[in-house]
Order: C-alpha cells, then structure tokens, then sequence
C-alpha cells in the first residue's frame, strides 16, 4: 500500500465499484455480474447473495465468459463481466475484439486489480499491457477512475452508455482525488489542478502520486498543471491540447507499460497537433520483479519525488513559449 | 524410470517436512495459496522422489524428464519441494515473494533452477506439455513429460484443445495428473462450473484414464506405472485429493485457498504436522 501522507484514508475502488452496481442493479432487473470464479475478489459476495440467479459464475474459463457475455446481451441482459484484468484483457481478447467490440454487443468488461495490483504475484498477473491491447480496439471505450467517487460515476457512466466499456479497476488503496460535486463524462479530463510550467497528465492510481509531485515541485517554485485523464480513449483532446499551449511540456505517468499506454495515447496527440517535449513514465518495458505494487510503482521512477525528478529534468528541455 | 523406490513411510516424512516448511513460508511472507499447496504436496513428493528422472546438478539436461506445474498458484510447495531435491538452497526460501526475491508467488523458468514454465493463468501447463511430449517423439527420445493441474482449472478451454491434440498424435510419452480436490477458488467446483463425468471426458477425449488416492505413495506409484505402461495414447490421472491436507481445518475448506493463518491457526497447524517419530 503506498505510504499516504497522514490523516489521508485509502480506499479499494473495489468496494464503491461493487456497491454501484447493486445500487443500479436494484432498478436495473436486466443488470447481472458474470463471473470467473471471481466472486471475491471482484468483492461481488453482497450481490450474490442478494440476487444469486444474477450472478453467473461461469467457472475458471475467460473465453467462454467474454462470448457468453455477449449472448446475454444480445438476449437482453446488461451484463457487467467481474473478472481479474489480467485474465480478462489477455486471455478473451479475441472476445472482446470480436464477439463485444465489433459486433457492438452492450457489454461492460470490469477489469478488477488491474495495473501490478497483484504485486507479488507476478507479471502473469499483473495487467499492464492492457490499456495498449484495449485502446486500439475500435467501439470500445477505455476508463481507468482513480478514486472511490469516480468509480461510483464510471460504473454508472459505463452502464447508461449504449456500448462496449473497458473500466480499468483496482485494488491497491487510494486516496479520495476528485472534487465535491464533480461530474465524470467518459472522454472528459479533470484539472485537478492549475499551473503554467508544465501539465502532468495521470490516470486511476497514479493520479494521487502526480497530485503529491506537484505539491513537491511547488515548493520550488514550479506550478505544475495536474490532469486526471480518465479515459484513455476517446481521449479528451481539447484538454491536451490546452496543456502543450499554456504549460509547453508534459509528463505522463501510468501503472501500465510505458509502450502503448495513456502517455503514447496522449504523445500521438500532441506529435500530430502541437509537439512539446514529453516525459513518459511507466513499467519501463520488462517483466516486473518480485514486489508489491507500491515498491514496483517507486522503483519504476513513479513516486511523488521520481515525477517530480522527471518534470525537473523535462523543464530543463522545455523550449521558451515564444519559440514554440 | 524408477524400479527402487523409496518407501511410503519415508516419502511420507519428506511430505511431513514440505508441508511444515511451506507453511512457515506462507506465515511468514503473509501470502500463499495454502489449501492449494497442500493438496498436491504428496503428488509433488512422488513425483520428485519416486518418479521424475532430473538431476540437481543437471537441471537443463536435454533429455530429463519435464515437469510442469500447471496450477502456478503452488508455486510455493513447488519451491520447498525443489529445495528438498537439491534445485535450489533452503535458505533461500526465506526470500519467498520478498522484493526481488526469484521466488516470485508464480514460477519462471528463467530464475529458478527445474522450473520448466511459467504459469500463473491456469490452462496454460497441459498445452506446452503436450508440446513437449512432441518434442520428444520428434527426436526419438524416451524422456517422459508429467503435467500437474488443479481440477476447477479444466474448465479452461485450452485444456480440451491439448487433450484432443495429444491422443491425436498419439503421445503416451506424456502423463497429466489432475489434482482433483474438488475445490476451486470460490467455492466447490459442481458449484461452480461441474466437470463431471470427469473420467469419462478424458476417456472420450481418448485417454487412457486411471483414478488413485492422491494421497497414498502406493496408489501413486501404481498410477505412474499405468502412465508409463500404456502404449500410443496419453495417460490422464485423476488424483483425488483434499484440499488443505494435513491440517484439519484447512481440509476441504474452501475458505484455506489463499487464506493466511493467524497466529494461534499456525501454532496449531504447526503442531499438527510435527514430525512424527519413525
Ligand atoms: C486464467 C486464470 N483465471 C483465474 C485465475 C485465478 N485463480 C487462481 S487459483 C484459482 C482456482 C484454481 O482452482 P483449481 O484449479 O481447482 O486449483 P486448486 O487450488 O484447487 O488446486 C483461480 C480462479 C487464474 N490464476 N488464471
Ligand atoms: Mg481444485
């Protein structure tokens, strides 16, 4: 668990992941869970006990419960597959291609402790190919919320959009991040917090850590922009933009592959529009060591001070605004 | 191929003294899958001490026999059976699933001395046996592979695909055991997804198909005898086994897949499987 500055709770997204989906499936009689042997560790005990014949556990068989998911739809049910992301995104993605994305079947895919949330578990388990395999399938909507309140909305979000969702869940606890009142759209950004010296742009866990780098580089002086971009496709453009023209420079951070993920989601933006010097973070292109998701994220340069290391040296590259 | 083997009863330490160690390692890493472990602990030992022709010293030799451990998850008792055998040092179980630790909660072949392949997501292991055995008819060797699977891990379609292929080319060369302990994660498995007929799927699917104790060196050994004896078809026994065996609380609880033990359960866990006097 990643050490929170005091007095700041961490909370698993799991548990305003799976309260939702009771609450919506209270008025919703067509919403079900489908499972692989998945029900506790997509923390979905509640909803099975409360509606047992809405809970379809499938078994340990991920193909079978991504094509199934589909029939269901197709029949008329709304269903949300719970299931590890690793397993769901590697094992099912001709499923999810096909049978949910190309076919435009009204599936949720809920990919829980994505990311190295299963730390010492291993690169088996850990899901951090998954934005790059999902991102570019095309009709499918890719959320990864980065605390308990944006959980709760993309749940709900993923659930009135008439079409396949990827939600990018995890476990490892997280502080709340998002501001009283707001209001989550699938492909808006959220400013989390304004400056002009550069933007760091983050999503799901990584969002706090970029939130605390800020914190850091103000102290020196530097007024980082802070973005939580949310949804990796459709990508929220406008904001990215309005980061290379007003702050010149941005860092990405992710728990994911620095290949193919949110910050070369964003880099294909800002190269084809307006380039600005970019820092990527991410798992640097190996198969993680031994470790828990926290000490993984710090040894990869993406604790608060490895951002803020990474946004000092990008500054240092940055280009004067009036050369740009 | 093994004429001598050792006894029941001295097997029967060896696993006592796996089962104890496997258990300080989970209770001290915090994390391990320990109904898992325990239930494919005796397998493990018969097929390391009675069975497996590898050698420590030798762990690459071309033509040693392949083992792979399917169900990724008991990559703990896995480790504690290859320190037993001289794989690796005992000391470094200490290190299991600590920052960059080679005993990762999963295998990988490319740290740890007889690991023959990474699993971790189940449905993986009977696939690349299958190969495997292939290998070995391609190069007109006798080597034998041995695959080891849990039971609630059949419901993998991959599995089908490698049971089909390998009657289909015939492999007698190679033996899956399946830890059926009638458990998987979250609940029993005929609650879950039933795999029954079991024996008659593997026998449909054109298996030779033998059903033993899983937990008795005996009954192992004369279901290994049947694998190695049986001409132009692949051997599939179905080992039934308790999930948790050894400990009375953990057995067939569903509840001990990946659960930890507290201080008051391990003490008494680890009275339980104190080394009877011989
Ligand atoms: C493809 C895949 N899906 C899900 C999991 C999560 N998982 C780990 S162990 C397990 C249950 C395995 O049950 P079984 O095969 O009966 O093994 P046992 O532990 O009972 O020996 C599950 C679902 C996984 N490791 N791989
Ligand atoms: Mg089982």
């Amino acid at each position: 668990m990643s050490p929170a500055p005091t007095g700041r709770a961490l909370h698993d997204c799991r548990d305003a992941f799976a309260e939702t989906l009771m609450e919506l499936a209270e008025t919703n009689p067509a919403l079900i869970a489908v499972c692989n042997d998945s029900v506790g560790s997509s923390k979905l005990g509640a909803f099975q006990q409360r509606w047992p014949e809405r809970l379809v556990n499938v078994g340990i068989a991920e193909q079978n419960l991504v094509g199934m998911a589909a029939g269901l739809a197709n029949g008329g049910m709304l269903p949300f597959v719970c299931a590890a992301a690793s397993f769901l995104t590697a094992r099912a993605l001709e499923q999810i291609k096909t049978d949910v994305a190309y076919a435009n079947t009204n599936v949720k895919l809920c990919g829980i402790s994505s990311g190295m949330a299963y730390g010492e578990l291993g690169p088996t388990h850990h899901s951090v190919e998954d934005f790059a395999w999902t991102r570019v399938i095309a009709n499918l909507r890719v959320v990864a919320p980065a605390d308990p309140e944006e959980t709760r909305q993309a749940v709900r979000a993923a659930a009135e959009h008439p079409g396949p969702v990827f939600l990018r869940l995890s476990r490892m606890g997280v502080p709340d991040v998002v501001p009283a009142g707001y209001a989550f759209a699938i492909g808006r950004a959220l400013r989390l917090r304004d400056g002009h010296d550069l933007t760091l742009i983050a999503n799901g866990t990584l969002v706090h850590r970029a939130l605390d780098a800020a914190e850091l580089l103000a102290r020196d002086g530097i007024e980082a922009r802070v973005v939580n971009m949310a949804t990796v496709r459709p990508l929220d453009e406008a904001e990215i933009l309005a980061a290379t023209r007003e702050t010149g420079a941005i860092v990405t951070a992710e728990e994911h592959q620095v290949h193919g993920g949110l910050g070369s989601a964003i880099a294909e933006v800002v190269v084809g529009h307006d380039p600005v010097p970019m820092k990527l973070l991410g798992v640097p292109g190996i198969f993680a060591p031994t470790g828990s998701a926290s000490w993984l994220l710090d040894r990869f340069g993406m604790s608060a001070e490895g951002i803020a290391a990474s946004a000092r040296e990008l500054l240092a590259r940055k280009r004067p605004a009036a050369t740009r | 191929m093994n004429s001598s083997r050792p006894s029941a009863q001295h097997l029967a330490g060896i696993a006592r003294r796996i089962r104890r160690r496997d258990l300080d390692m989970i209770y001290e890493a915090g994390a391990g899958h320990l109904g898992s472990e325990l239930s494919c602990t005796d397998l493990l030992v018969a097929l390391y001490f009675g069975e497996l022709q590898v050698d420590p010293d030798e762990p690459s030799a071309p033509t040693r026999d392949r083992f792979v451990l399917s169900k990724g998850h008991a990559a703990g008792v896995l480790y504690v059976t290859l320190a037993e055998a001289g794989f690796i040092d005992p000391a470094e179980l200490a290190t299991f699933m600590q920052p960059g630790s080679r005993l990762n909660g999963h295998p990988d072949r490319k740290l740890v001395p007889g690991v023959e392949t990474n699993t971790g997501p189940l449905g993986h292991g009977l696939p690349v046996a299958v190969g495997m055995a292939k290998a070995a008819k391609l190069r007109g060797e006798s080597w034998r592979t041995w695959v080891l699977t849990g039971d609630g891990e059949l419901q993998e379609g991959s599995n089908w695909e490698a049971a089909m292929a390998a009657a289909h080319f015939g492999l007698d060369n190679l033996a899956l055991v399946i830890d059926h302990n009638r458990f998987q994660q979250g609940a029993a498995v005929a609650d879950t997804n039933d795999l029954a007929p079991l024996a008659d799927k593997w026998r449909a699917f054109g298996w030779h198909l033998h059903e033993l104790d899983g937990h008795d060196f005996d009954a192992i050994f004369a279901g290994f005898d049947v694998a190695r004896s049986t001409r132009g078809r692949p051997t599939c026994l179905i080992a039934h086994t308790n999930k948790g065996e050894g400990i009375s609380f953990t057995r067939d609880r569903v509840a001990w897949h990946h659960r930890v033990p507290t201080a008051e359960e391990y003490a008494q866990a680890r009275a339980e499987l104190t080394e009877v006097p011989s």
